[in-house]
């Protein structure tokens, strides 16, 4: 005998879950990251080679203009070994850390259509526009590792820890990004305040020099600066092994290091906990 | 479950298990007086923090619904009354101040159609983005392009970036997407009326499909037509609660009723120093019962009445029925004796009767009076009570006209 007409299987009512900075599945998290952070990436490109060349320009007129400016003019880039190099790896990662910021402060006002009409995991927002810019990082590195070779700097063992470094930087560019997004639709100056502060940290980080050239009054407050350490040990693995690591900087003062390592750790935590407790708001205060 | 509350809107057809269940949904939005808030104000003045004047505005007041799986339901209401709200928070976009939501399953991530969708991009990645946004894995997104564009009627168009497509090719791509949604619960916004008639037609199919596979519709529109068109049942909301819940017609009925409540007596004309004046015009049904929602076919009468100033003479009433976009539709004229010569104060009725001819949309009366001896008009075109026909055999035309038919066949013949 068959059984009577049934309704297909139902599930079971649940509480709907409500907006959330992750909510949802992994996989359509990760999926929604990747594909949205490729998907710019090749816009930002028009999807031409010739429309990559063109976005590496602007870091790169930066470098030549600067090597001019430090080399010709102050000279004191003559005093640094394989100063060129220093510079143009610096500018490119610093380029991670600044690009990436002031796009992720405004991502969600400029997302605010899907903001307001959509679910999605709403870190992922902002942490697109930080990979996206992460991308074309990766892609730009290939260039600077060949002028490095070319400037004749000696391949070392030590560059297999730019991964490290890469994702020390990429932590710290997180962090920043969720902070700053999570607080911008309901303050917008932040982004003229990040404006004069992504300039402040520009010169607080050595990134135009090596932190020995530091004076001695201002080299702890650089040194606090948990981008300083970023720079430092990039320059101690991959330009020259003569220059000191972090824990050779720091050697001055035994607290330096924990402390910038601690705001480090604080920048990234806070930066999730803020975009944690903004974030299901953040569709009213657009 | 037989513990559970029964909704006693709930018809016999649609009693199956339950899809949707919100209980004392309650929603209110921070509204600052002074709309430019800056770090710079929170840090130079931190007191007015704590004792700033903050409105909140109560969008939904304890709203309280359930929905069954497999129904198609309406959710209407005029601008600012909350309806879009509580689709968002269904959705998860906004946060529930109180109260619960529940779903059966997964309920569709946006409200509307083509959100996410990029202009810079082509078909199939815009495709891919979407899937994966309403929670399809990339290559499942990518599998099923093929699906979406050929039920979009695009294949011609695969390379083109979707900035260059015509507003009607984008919503047949966002529909064709929307139906490979992995949700048992789909919420559209005003979106019924996509494409040419073929694709409605095919839109409505696949909707029906949805719904025998026990997925569940809920629209949010204006549009009553629609409303009674698709829906099992309807719920008004009206200042953030439920007004009527139930059957379509009525929730259309009413609908009608409300958004004309605010035009406060749009019957009493205005013009009380002229010669005479039409000081009152209203659609009544074949009881004498003032309508606003009435049906194509449905038996009407436009009462109006006549109050004098001065002796006129002959009086010519002309009264007109219009499209809301006034497009005169038909026209009707007295000159009865009995507004001859009206004197002060002295009032006369006049009444037209017909069977409405008119096609399902808004419509409005109006009018004028002028004297017939001297020619002269007395009082100038006015339009007043504004009404809309709810139900009709045609949507879209502007007349629905009685008709026969028959039908043979032919085989055999020659």
């Amino acid at each position: 005998m068959k059984a009577a007409e049934r309704i297909p299987e139902h599930p079971p009512l649940e509480k709907i879950p409500g907006p959330s900075a992750f909510g949802g599945s992994a996989r359509r998290f990760f999926s929604l990251l990747w594909l949205t952070s490729v998907t710019d990436f090749r816009l930002g490109f028009h999807g031409t080679v010739l429309g990559y060349i063109w976005s590496l320009a602007r870091p790169l007129m930066l470098f030549g203009i600067l090597l001019l400016v430090f080399t010709k003019v102050f000279r004191f880039g003559d005093q640094v070994p394989d100063y060129a190099s220093l510079l143009l790896l610096n500018i490119m990662l610093y380029s991670l850390f600044g690009d990436a910021t002031s796009a992720a402060v405004g991502s969600l006002v400029d997302n605010e259509g899907l903001v307001r009409r959509a679910q999605l995991p709403r870190i992922v927002i902002p942490a697109s526009t930080v990979l996206t810019t992460f991308l074309t990082l990766t892609i730009n590195l290939i260039a600077v590792f060949a002028f490095i070779i070319i400037s004749g700097v000696e391949p070392m063992l030590t560059w297999l820890f730019l991964p490290v470094i890469l994702l020390w930087l990429l932590a710290l560019t997180f962090g920043t990004s969720f902070l700053l997004s999570a607080f911008f639709p309901r303050f917008r100056d932040i982004g003229l305040i990040w404006t004069v502060v992504g300039l402040a940290l520009f010169y607080g980080t050595p990134i135009l020099y090596p932190i020995e050239v530091a004076p001695e009054g201002l080299r702890a407050l650089i040194e606090l600066n948990p981008l300083s350490l970023i720079f430092i040990q990039a320059h101690h693995w991959i330009i020259d092994p003569n220059a000191p690591s972090v824990i050779e900087a720091t050697s001055g003062h035994w607290w330096i290091l924990p402390a910038s390592l601690s705001i480090f750790v604080a920048i990234c935590a806070l930066g999730l906990a803020a975009f944690s407790r903004e974030a299901p708001k953040v569709a009213e205060e657009l | 479950m037989t513990s559970e509350p029964a909704d006693p809107t709930l018809t016999p057809q649609t009693a199956g298990p339950l899809s949707v269940r919100a209980r004392g949904v309650t929603k209110s939005f921070r509204v600052l007086s002074n709309q430019s808030e800056t770090l710079k104000e929170h840090l130079l003045n931190p007191g007015h923090l704590l004792g700033r004047d903050e409105r909140r505005l109560v969008a939904l007041n304890g709203i309280d619904f359930e929905i069954r799986a497999g129904e198609f339901f309406g959710i209407v209401g005029r601008n600012g009354s909350g309806k879009s709200t509580l689709l968002k928070l269904m959705a998860s976009i906004y946060h529930l101040d109180s109260g619960e939501i529940e779903v059966a399953g997964r309920i569709a991530p946006f409200i509307e159609l083509g959100v996410g969708f990029n202009p810079e991009l082509t078909a199939r990645e815009n495709v891919a983005l979407n899937g994966v946004m309403m929670g399809l894995s990339i290559t499942e997104a990518n599998d099923r392009y093929e699906e979406v564009l050929d039920f979009a009627e695009l294949q011609d168009y695969t390379d083109l970036k979707l900035k260059n497509y015509s507003s009607g090719m984008q919503v047949r791509l966002a529909f064709a997407l929307m139906l490979q949604a992995r949700a048992d619960v789909l919420l559209i916004d005003e979106v019924l009326a996509v494409g040419d008639a073929a694709f409605q037609r095919k839109c409505s199919d696949s909707l029906q499909f949805l719904r025998s596979q026990g997925k569940t519709i809920v629209l949010v529109t204006h549009d009553m037509a629609a409303v009674q068109r698709h829906c099992d049942r309807a719920m008004l909301i009206e200042g953030g609660v439920v007004d009527t819940i139930g059957d379509p017609t009525e929730v259309a009925d009413r609908y009608v009723e409300i958004s004309y409540e605010e035009h406060a007596h749009p019957e009493r004309t205005g013009g009380t120093n002229l010669r005479a004046r039409v000081s009152r015009i209203e659609l009544r049904d074949a009881d004498d019962n003032p309508v606003r929602a009435v049906h194509s076919g449905q038996p009407l009468q436009i009462v109006t009445e006549i109050e004098g100033n001065e002796p006129v003479g002959d009086l010519l009433l002309y009264v007109e029925i219009a499209t809301s976009s006034v497009i005169r539709v038909a026209a009707m004229v007295s000159n009865a004796e009995e507004i001859r010569n009206l004197g002060p104060g002295e009032r006369a009725e006049v009444r037209f009767e017909f069977d409405c001819p008119l096609g399902v949309g808004d419509y409005m009366l109006r009018y004028y009076l002028s004297s017939v001896d001297e020619g002269e008009l007395i009082q100038p075109t006015s339009q007043a009570f504004p009404f809309s026909v709810i139900k009709g055999a045609a949507a879209g035309t502007l007349v629905a006209i009685p008709y026969g038919k028959s039908s043979r066949r032919m085989d055999g013949e020659r």
